[in-house]
């Protein structure tokens, strides 16, 4: 059943260019999809249209049977609980502790009062503390956050997703600021998440490569629209120039001379 | 092409040193300020303070009424610049680009920021001396208006710097404004905020001095009166240990910085 489903979205900034223009597709429970394209693309804004923290400027979302676009203030706050988000620059209150950031995640469930005070129930704490414990940063939990690293941060980030009890996560270039030990950790653990929690995952990528070796599927942006929409097997050479608009990306994943694409290692 | 920016950049800097000159000596001119005397006066003034112008023993036995006026000096200005760091705070909240609700509110709050800012401490304290005469009422409300201009705006700066990250991520888990404000804004800006507020306090003991001699209270006037009535003696010492005061308060807010940050 689709999870996700977005007709027509456009979205005009200034300007006559659109930064989308009548992107279509619908995304089922489960599914680990990758939205490839090069920068400025509209990924981002893709991302940030479907929870609304970007209004698009036709179209209409529809999620989980709810018509996103037509939400009012306090409706809007509660299918964003059920959104989680992670962002490339994690986003998190740095001088405020892991366990404190963790616990934002729950704010769109409390009352004004209640978040204002930062109150928490015990059953939120400890969901937080199994979520930070399997994510492996247990022993961080009172750390402020800008004693972590960035891929620490990153799963911070990534906890603060999960305590919100999503049924989908949007990851913003998760790991584009991040070395490629930390990458892979981060992406594993949303393979994960996807694959054990049943968490229906969208995630904006900028190596082809790593899209490639963990999506089930990918749509590939050029120009905010969709120029590729299908799984990993489908996405050839010609395509992802297309999508890139140029041959020079082809240097950053492995292809053989008759343009498939080799399965990575890893 | 190189050449070129090192000669702009030399011609330029000529240009401002002329600009500088041009200007001090107009402004000279025009207030028959005459430069030399100036300068030979300082050292007059500094033969007298020397000769006439310190504590002697008999001075000392003021110190307790030094002290209890010093007390409420300091108390007020404490007094003033908290109570106006609240009401700053939410001015500042209303006008910061991170936490406004619209753009209207950030005009108005810088107004009211650049408003109070820009009128004189002495202007404010002779103003209200209209509605409330001589009290410790008028100096409270004259070093209150002041804060509140300047930590306005301090406060509206220190909370753009938050940025928008943070709040954009509380907002995509459903949070509201106000859980926005006080669960990421404020908890971000918190050693700005503070560092700004013991600023406050440090220029305001100073600032309540002066104020003190117009509204006729704290240690201003006490040193206005010993000064009137030519006791250099104590007119000094109300000096020094004011002068040691502002310098232990300023080493107790750096401490106090240095924690938090």
């Amino acid at each position: 059943m689709a999870l996700l489903k977005l007709k027509n979205i456009s979205k005009y900034y200034q300007g006559p260019k659109p930064a989308l223009e009548k992107v279509s597709f619908s995304i089922d429970e489960g599914e680990f999809v990758s939205v490839i394209g090069s920068s400025g693309s509209g990924k981002t804004t893709l991302l940030r249209c479907i929870n609304r923290l970007i209004e698009p400027t036709e179209g209409e979302i529809n999620f989980n049977g709810v018509e996103v676009t037509k939400l009012r203030k306090n409706e809007l706050r509660k299918v964003r609980t059920k959104i989680g988000m992670v962002f490339q620059h994690h986003n998190l209150v740095e001088r405020l502790t892991v366990l404190e950031n963790v616990l934002h995640g729950r704010l769109g469930y409390k009352s004004t009062l209640a978040g204002i005070m930062g109150s928490y129930t015990k059953k939120e704490k400890k969901k937080a503390w199994d979520i930070l414990e399997m994510l492996g940063i247990e022993d961080q939990v009172h750390k402020r956050c800008d004693q972590l690293s960035g891929g620490q941060k990153q799963r911070v980030g990534i906890a603060r997703a999960l305590v919100q009890n999503p049924k989908m996560i949007l990851c913003d270039e998760p790991i584009a600021s991040l070395d490629p030990g930390s990458s892979k950790i981060i992406m594993d653990y949303l393979k994960n998440i996807c694959k054990d929690m049943g968490i229906t995952l969208i995630i904006s990528l900028h190596q082809v490569n790593v899209a490639l070796n963990y999506s089930h599927r990918i749509i590939g942006f050029n120009k905010g629209t969709i120029h590729f929409d299908g799984p990993p097997s489908k996405l050839t050479h010609k395509k992802i120039t297309d999508i890139y608009g140029s041959e020079q990306i082809a240097e950053s994943y492995d292809h053989d001379e008759t343009g498939n694409i080799t399965a990575a290692a890893g | 092409m190189e050449n070129d920016v090192f000669k702009k950049r030399r011609k330029s800097t000529l240009l401002l040193a002329v600009i500088i000159a041009a200007l001090s000596v107009g402004s000279a001119i025009i207030t028959q300020y005459d430069a030399g005397k100036g300068m030979l006066s300082i050292f007059k003034a500094v033969a007298w303070g020397i000769k006439n112008f310190y504590p002697d023993r008999r001075s000392l036995v003021r110190l307790p009424e030094i002290f209890i006026k010093l007390k409420d000096t300091i108390l007020m200005s404490i007094a003033a610049s908290v109570a106006a760091a609240v009401i700053a705070m939410a001015l500042a909240l209303m006008g910061s680009r991170s936490t406004r609700v619209h753009v209207f509110f950030t005009g108005l709050a810088r107004g009211i920021g650049s408003f109070f800012r820009n009128v004189p401490l002495v202007a404010w304290a002779m103003v209200l001396m209209l509605a409330f005469n001589q009290s410790s009422l008028t100096g409270f409300l004259a070093l209150f208006l002041g804060s509140l201009g300047f930590l306005t705006r301090a406060f509206m700066e220190s909370l753009d710097e938050v940025g928008e990250n943070a709040v954009e991520a509380l907002k995509a888990a459903g949070a509201t404004y106000y859980h926005i404000v006080f669960q990421a804004v404020i908890p971000s800006s918190m050693p700005q905020i503070v560092s700004w507020l013991l600023f406050m306090i440090e220029t305001n003991i100073r600032d309540a001095t002066l104020v003190g001699f117009l509204t006729g209270t704290g240690i201003g006037f006490l040193f206005d009166v010993y000064y009137k009535s030519f006791n250099y003696h104590v007119a000094s010492l109300i000096v020094i240990i004011t002068v040691i005061m502002v310098i232990a308060m300023e080493s107790v807010s750096n401490i106090v910085r240095r924690e938090i940050l």
